[in-house]
């Protein structure tokens, strides 16, 4: 393996094109302003680059950064290059890339930003390319957010284009005929003469010539495949076993691991033997590693087994050991002490709150785990003079820098395969599985060994979505919602989180707010505050963070005022609602579901929510009805406006499946703890939705919005509350905490 | 010991007490076998024995009866059976890797039950999970690989 493939692939990246004999498109734009109007508003010198093409004589690679965590990621970048560059994606080779600056993602943290996504004010968007620079200086490289098409899209299509151009100037140059006589299409230079020049023939005359950045977009009339239904690049290997996923890496003489943590997370360790578990089969040794323990073994199973023979004395961490008593935490921080954030204060809300028929409530959340089906691990080789890592991560920028302080090389004696993963929703944000095996392949140098942490490990040692708490008042007057006054109680996911991957921002954590004080409504007398309660444990960014809280809240809480107000779910929001995108997927869902009222028939109930996140409008329609063997979902409808849609296949998948997450987990999923210890270690305590439980789902994709937008978690928040309000329409019973089935019984 | 692996007989040498599943992905490197549970809740583990389908979280690889069938030994991506193109043709996969589990489960499903409802595919698959939520394309691919089958 290789150290020259290293050394290769690194120059590659620095911009030395004559490597591997080919060209390394946009490597060139180091230090360059470029013509991508996202990043118009970077300063002298404060270059985007668009290292996004590489074309040697055997073949084309797309370089597609973002990490493919089931979202379909890859396949999407890999069209938005493949469109201006004139080729089928499926001949190309798609590469993640190396962690680099040039793949920095500017959407996480502008969208942190303390403004409703739908601002477009000068102070906001000031405030976000502000935040888009330091991800750019900082070389931030996260997959997440729901970002990766509304960062890249521009900048993949842009890289297409200027590869494309800057082939047919090699092309003239070579034959003489001039570039404005020249055509592209299906990996080929074609000349007036019907002369074909494949792409990979022109690599070394290209790499001589600058690459040509003065590129105009195609316009969407002429896309061959995006924006039409297309074939996943993966679905054939996903439909037969043969895409091999970060848990499958084979490499010979490779020995494997896993991990014994301490349950209660956090908590050091006092003591142990592992007399037991050496003297057990197949056992090489036993390691220390962040948060406890490791065995090395010959096999998987081999680990699994003496990990568990392991004795160890665990210490307590140093915050509540129980649910009962987090939750005692967060009723505590209800004071003025803790407030961290009023990003919402229309009108006069205690003016309004006097007098008139007053609303008040309190809902609930619990903490939940990510539980991608396919367990962390990662795969490392710890060399004298390198380290390779073969993981499935979101961040790999934090990958490789962990990688380089654990062995003490350099960051440039770092090599990361970042390999796909089978689902995240969150978790893969978070790096400390690799670091613990990194810090076991460091116990045996020149061996590759394969971390694994079993199902039982991933639950207890997840970071959880928080706990989360919300107090509500409203008043409804006239037939009218005339005040909302939410206060929503958390610990900080910006502190916790951010603090381990990237650093916490100055300012109020707005995703401990998201999904409630952004949400498009002209309440007149209208407030969110949002209160930070003392850290816990270690928590982490949960599909839709914040808001698959907060939405549940603050639609649920709306649903009970407009009830009190007497009015209709669906025209109440429209009257409320002051933002032409929102109203646009409310009438839509409307119109989708034949929407006619809460009331569908004896036994029956629908149910509405809507919710603004990630920049998406989205509105969901539920039905439920009551049978013998329980509550039943027949039907779902989701009306969503995510801009120009390049994936639709992709997208009607990404809908559905946030929304199954909302719902599965909001039935049928809860962490709990008790001494400091999570009680859910497995599947058959923490379901999410199964086959059987899946209502029939119909969505509609507007296309009308100004922005593009990513869909990994928009329909994943609204999706509880409409199923709570349609709960509430078919049997007068208003769930305010999850999990739903601790109150009703689903079929 | 002597297994037959999509018709072909390999020897692995572990002990008889391990999870089949283990012995397959650690001992022979089929990695399409998923470990995603171990106690038989996730179904990504599924492969046939003798034709059933079954966990091999669960078979202790000195219990195996009969000649076992991966997702390679189902089809392949030049010879795929109908269960896997029914799966490409509706693009089901997401993150993709509760999909091996579940296209083994459906063939079996549709090896005993050509004209399958509804009620009949849950019955059949809910004990397969998909984190991703891609149920709603797996129930239509389920219909139309029996609909392939039974016109084949």
């Amino acid at each position: 393996m290789g150290r020259a493939k290293t050394i290769a692939r690194r120059s590659f990246l620095i911009g030395s094109a004559a490597i591997l004999g080919g060209v390394a498109f946009g490597a060139y734009l180091v230090n360059r302003p470029t013509p991508n109007p996202l990043h118009d508003d970077l300063g002298e010198g404060e270059a985007a680059l668009t290292p996004f093409v590489k074309i040697t004589p055997d073949g084309i690679t797309l370089i597609v950064p973002r990490a493919d965590v089931g979202q379909g990621i890859a396949s999407t970048q890999a069209m938005l290059i493949a469109e201006e560059l004139d080729i089928d994606p499926a001949t190309a080779t798609l590469d993640p890339g190396q962690p680099h600056q040039a793949y920095f993602n500017g959407s996480v943290a502008s969208e942190s930003t303390p403004f409703p996504a739908w601002d477009h004010g000068r102070v906001a968007e000031t405030v976000r390319d502000l935040m888009i620079t330091v991800s750019r200086l900082t070389g931030s490289q996260f997959t997440g957010g729901s970002s990766s098409t509304a960062d890249l899209h521009e900048t993949l299509r842009r890289a297409g284009a200027t590869a494309r151009e800057t082939l047919k100037a090699a092309a003239a140059a070579r034959t003489g005929v001039a570039i404005a006589d020249l055509r592209t299409g299906d990996w080929h230079v074609i000349l007036p003469d019907g002369m074909r020049i494949a792409y990979t023939d022109l690599a070394a005359d290209a790499a001589q010539i600058d690459p040509v950045t003065d590129v105009v977009l195609r316009p969407a009339t002429e896309w061959k495949r995006l924006w039409k239904p297309y074939r996943r690049l993966d679905i054939v290997a996903k439909s037969t076993g043969t895409q091999d996923y970060g848990i499958d890496v084979v490499l010979p003489d490779m020995l494997h691991a896993t991990v014994r943590a301490n349950p209660g997370r956090g908590g050091a360790m006092a003591g142990y033997n592992a007399d037991a578990a050496l003297a057990m089969q197949g056992v090489r040794s036993v390691v220390e590693v962040n948060e406890g323990l490791a065995v090395i073994a010959e096999n998987t199973w081999f680990a699994f087994q003496a990990a568990d023979a392991l004795e160890v004395d665990w210490l307590a961490p140093d915050y509540p050991a129980s649910s009962a008593e987090m939750w005692q935490v967060l009723e505590d921080a209800h004071t003025e002490d803790n407030r961290n954030s009023r990003l919402r204060d229309d009108g006069d809300v205690e003016f309004a709150l006097i007098g008139g028929e007053i609303i008040e409530a309190e809902y609930r959340t619990p903490f939940l785990a990510h539980a991608a089906l396919e367990p962390l691990s990662a795969t490392v080789l710890v060399e004298t003079d390198s380290v390779t890592v073969w993981t499935a991560t979101q961040v790999p920028h934090v990958v490789r820098d962990a990688a380089a302080e654990i062995t003490g090389l350099d960051k440039a004696q770092v090599t990361l395969h970042v390999l796909p993963a089978g689902g995240s929703f969150g978790r893969r944000l978070d790096h400390d599985y690799v670091v613990q095996a990194i810090q076991i392949a460091a116990s045996l140098p020149g061996t590759p060994i394969k971390t694994t942490w079993s199902r039982e490990e991933d639950m207890t040692h997840d970071f959880p979505r928080p706990l989360h708490l919300a107090r509500a008042r409203g008043a409804v007057a006239d037939g009218r919602v005339v005040g909302c006054d939410l206060d929503t109680i958390s610990p900080s996911l910006v502190r916790s989180w951010f603090g381990r991957v990237f650093f916490v921002p100055p300012g109020p954590d707005v995703m401990l707010a998201w999904g409630a004080f952004d949400q498009p409504y002209a309440i007149p007398n209208y407030r969110v505050t949002g209160y930070a309660a003392p850290q816990l444990m270690p928590i982490g960014s949960w599909r839709s963070p914040g808001a698959c809280s907060n939405s549940f809240f603050h639609e649920g809480f709306l649903s009970e005022l407009i009830h009190a107000a007497g009015d209709d779910p669906l025209a109440e929001r429209l009257r409320l609602i002051d933002d032409a995108d929102s109203r646009r997927v409310l009438e839509a869902v409307g119109e989708m579901s034949n929407w006619s009222g809460a009331d569908i028939g004896a036994g029956r109930g629908r149910g509405i929510a809507f919710a603004h996140t990630h920049g998406v409008p989205v509105a969901e329609v539920i039905d439920v009805t009551m049978t013998d063997s329980g509550l039943r979902i027949d039907d779902v409808w989701i009306a969503a406006d995510c801009g120009t849609v390049f994936d639709p296949v992709n997208a009607e998948a990404q809908l559905t499946g946030a929304a199954i997450f909302g719902l599965g987990h909001a039935m049928n999923c809860e962490l709990t703890y008790e001494n400091h210890a999570v009680q859910q270690t497995n599947f058959h305590a923490f379901e999410g939705m199964r086959l059987h439980q899946t209502p029939r789902f119909h969505t509609q994709l507007l296309g009308l919005a100004e922005r593009v937008r990513g869909l990994g978690e928009p329909a994943t928040a609204p999706a509880a509350p409409a199923l709570a309000d349609a709960i509430f329409a078919a049997t007068g019973q208003r769930l305010r905490e999850m999990l739903f089935s601790k109150f009703v019984d689903f079929a | 010991m002597d297994l037959v692996i999509n018709g072909e007989t390999r020897n692995v040498d572990l002990p008889p007490d391990m999870p089949l599943l283990w012995a397959l992905r650690d001992g022979l490197n089929i990695t399409s076998v998923k470990y995603g549970c171990g106690i038989a809740q996730c179904g990504a583990c599924t492969v046939h024995i003798d034709g059933e389908a079954v966990r091999s979280c669960q078979v202790a690889l000195g219990d195996v009866w009969g000649p076992v069938t991966t997702i390679y030994g189902l089809g392949t991506p030049d010879a795929l059976h109908a269960v896997q193109k029914a799966w490409i043709e509706h693009q089901v996969a997401q993150c993709g890797y509760c999909q091996s589990g579940q296209m083994m489960q459906a063939a079996d499903l549709l090896a005993n039950n050509t004209e399958p409802s509804d009620a009949d595919i849950d019955d059949a698959m809910s004990a397969n999970l998909c984190r991703c939520g891609t149920y709603p394309r797996i129930r239509a691919a389920v219909h139309t690989a029996a609909t392939t089958l039974r016109e084949a």
